[in-house]
């Protein structure tokens, strides 16, 4: 009876030790959260004084934001890098990873490690002759063509992962395609796109952040023309001219958060799963 | 595009392996083309240019080593970014890897709440670089940041932060370990894995919780350990967008209008090896000296990668 309780009482210790740590835990993650959302609707002289709790609250903050000249265009630019970028992204890399999971054929082993490992390369080895190109040979800087056009021909980190979803699709259901006989592309566009859609689903939603979060792509092709600047990009400039309107900027911040956090909220599963094939399944 | 083991002998087989391999070729030609002409023929441009004296107007002239050099022995910023880098990757990439971890273990063992907690925890990551470096450049402001506030409040210290050499590699670094949650999802996932048995047969010979973890669960999750630290070398490698925003960003609270000559501030303490890239290259038009950089990162980076492919066969598909 007493082994029993004191059993009991070590549960119920442990319980509370670890949900304790877990509340800590949730403090650092979300406390800057909260910070940010206090100051967005302070007003600008409270947001350079030590208070955390808004005096009064400026919801016209995020009208204020939302009407600066040219936070709608660098709003529609972003769309369009991230939304044509993941469309062109899934469609040139699904093929691409097809092969590489599913054909049998000499040098399938050396064309994976060239995806990983450009997949591991930082875009600065690149950037200058691409940018020379770009901006000398085609007078396309100033635009985001560059950022978008190079997403037409796969991108490594897209092709690794779809590839690593892919092998978990077993082969007898290709087969038995085939034994239909259909070709490679129909049983690709009937069999394994119906089948592989969690893996494009992880895909496109990292591609879309990719897109959405960049921020020397833009610097590099487009600093100079503000009519194509991104989010990302403009975000930083958001400051006053003279001195940092906190209140502002942190308004600013959350508008380009919020949809980011609101498409996790939809696409969870997507996104969890991407993230573990990359670093887990072989 | 067929393996020796099967050559074929009848001319309608070899039709059919020529069809084969025009189908492969086809599947891969958008990365083929890709490669070609957005990665192999740059890479091989940027080695040319290395060698030459080149400002993006007049035609590049050879200058052979002198770019190399002048990175290696003048450039002000290149041993600067170095040991930055070093100190990014072994300090921020331990932190992040034993801090995930952390998260991880806690998650696994959460009862109450478990997909909320993963939720807050994983949220960070998404936050764009841009956004969260200057959330946390306003958050950790020495004078009026809500961090200090609260550390004062607490009667600790409160450093300058971004706006001290000294704890400007810390505060990236807390910044780095808020987005810590994709590291998490795969410590989760990677723990969630290991076969419970091992534990109870543990338990029965009478092992302790630390002697479990460093038995049972370290050896299971070791391969997922090392693809954590070695994907953290390689971005700590390309660290970029928070270094940058978070130093132009600090500048302006001192400065005011946000004004900054010189990248790094303050004292060249968050200076990167990508920053020099765009620095020589964008800002002071020396594309050739730009290319030295961009062939050192390149070298870095794929010394990094050669390391994670040769350990880990599985990442390279040597298992199927």
């Amino acid at each position: 009876m007493a082994d029993m309780r004191a059993h009991r009482r070590t549960a119920v210790l442990h319980w509370v030790g670890v949900h304790s740590l877990a509340v800590a835990a949730a403090l650092f993650f979300v406390l800057p959260f909260v910070f940010l959302l206090l100051t967005s609707l302070m007003s600008d002289q409270q947001a350079l004084t030590r208070e955390l709790w808004p005096r009064t609250w400026e919801w016209g903050n995020y009208a204020q934001v939302w009407h600066t000249p040219g936070f709608l265009t660098w709003w529609r630019n972003t769309l369009l890098y991230a939304g044509l970028g993941t469309v062109l992204t899934v469609v040139s890399s699904v093929p691409v990873a097809y092969a590489l999971a599913k054909f049998r054929f000499r040098g399938r082993r050396l064309a994976l490690l060239l995806v990983i490992a450009t997949m591991m390369l930082p875009p600065q080895v690149v950037v200058i002759p691409m940018y020379l190109f770009w901006a000398k040979q085609l007078d396309l800087s100033g635009t985001l063509w560059p950022l978008i056009v190079p997403l037409a021909f796969g991108d490594a980190f897209a092709i690794f992962l779809l590839r690593q979803f892919l092998l978990t699709i077993p082969d007898e259901y290709l087969d038995a395609a085939r034994v239909d006989g259909c070709g490679e592309v129909r049983t690709l566009l009937r069999v394994v796109l119906p089948m592989a859609k969690p893996g494009i689903a992880a895909v496109a939603l990292f591609q879309f952040f990719y897109a959405w979060n960049d921020y020397f792509g833009p610097q590099i092709y487009a600093s100079d023309n503000p009519a194509a600047w991104t989010l990302s990009y403009g975000l930083e400039s958001f400051k006053g001219a003279h001195h940092t309107n906190w209140n502002l900027t942190m308004a600013a911040t959350v508008l380009v958060m919020a949809p980011v956090i609101v498409l996790f909220f939809f696409a969870q599963k997507a996104f969890v799963e991407g993230v573990t094939l990359t670093g887990v399944k072989g | 595009m067929t393996t020796a083991a099967d050559t074929p002998r009848t001319p309608a087989l070899r039709a059919r392996h020529r069809r084969a391999a025009l189908r492969t070729l086809a599947f891969l030609s958008p990365w083929l083309i890709g490669s070609a002409v957005f990665f192999a023929y740059p890479l091989l441009s940027t080695v040319y240019f290395s060698f030459t004296r080149y400002d993006g107007f007049r035609p590049p002239v050879f200058n052979g080593l002198d770019n190399w050099s002048y990175v290696f022995t003048d450039y002000p910023l290149f041993w600067p970014a170095m040991r930055n880098t070093l100190w990014l990757v072994v300090v921020m990439v331990s932190c992040r890897v034993v801090f995930g971890l952390g998260v991880g273990l806690l998650v696994t063992r959460v009862k109450t709440g478990a997909g909320l907690f993963r939720t807050l925890f994983y949220l960070p990551y998404l936050a764009p670089p841009v956004a969260a470096t200057l959330a946390f450049v306003f958050l950790l402001n020495p004078g009026t940041g809500p961090v200090n506030t609260l550390l004062d409040a607490a009667g600790l210290p409160a450093p300058g932060w971004f706006t001290d050499a000294g704890w400007s590699k810390p505060a990236l670094t807390a910044l780095a370990v808020w987005g810590t949650g994709d590291l998490m999802v795969i410590f989760m996932a990677a723990l969630l894995d290991v076969p419970k048995e091992q534990y109870e047969a543990a338990e029965l010979d009478g092992a302790g919780a630390w002697a479990r973890f460093r038995h049972i669960t370290l050896p299971n999750i070791s391969p997922v350990v090392l693809f954590a630290v070695v994907t953290g070398v390689i971005q700590a490698m390309q660290y970029y967008t928070q270094p940058t925003v978070a130093s132009k960003a600090a500048a302006g609270i001192i400065g005011g209008s946000g004004q900054q000559t010189e990248p790094g501030y303050p004292g060249r303490s968050t200076l990167t090896l990508p920053q020099t890239v765009y620095h020589l290259g964008f800002q002071r038009f020396d594309y050739g000296s730009a290319c030295v950089l961009a062939l050192v990162l390149f070298a870095l980076s794929m010394a990094c990668t050669a390391l994670l492919m040769r350990r880990r066969g599985g990442l390279a598909g040597a298992g199927d």
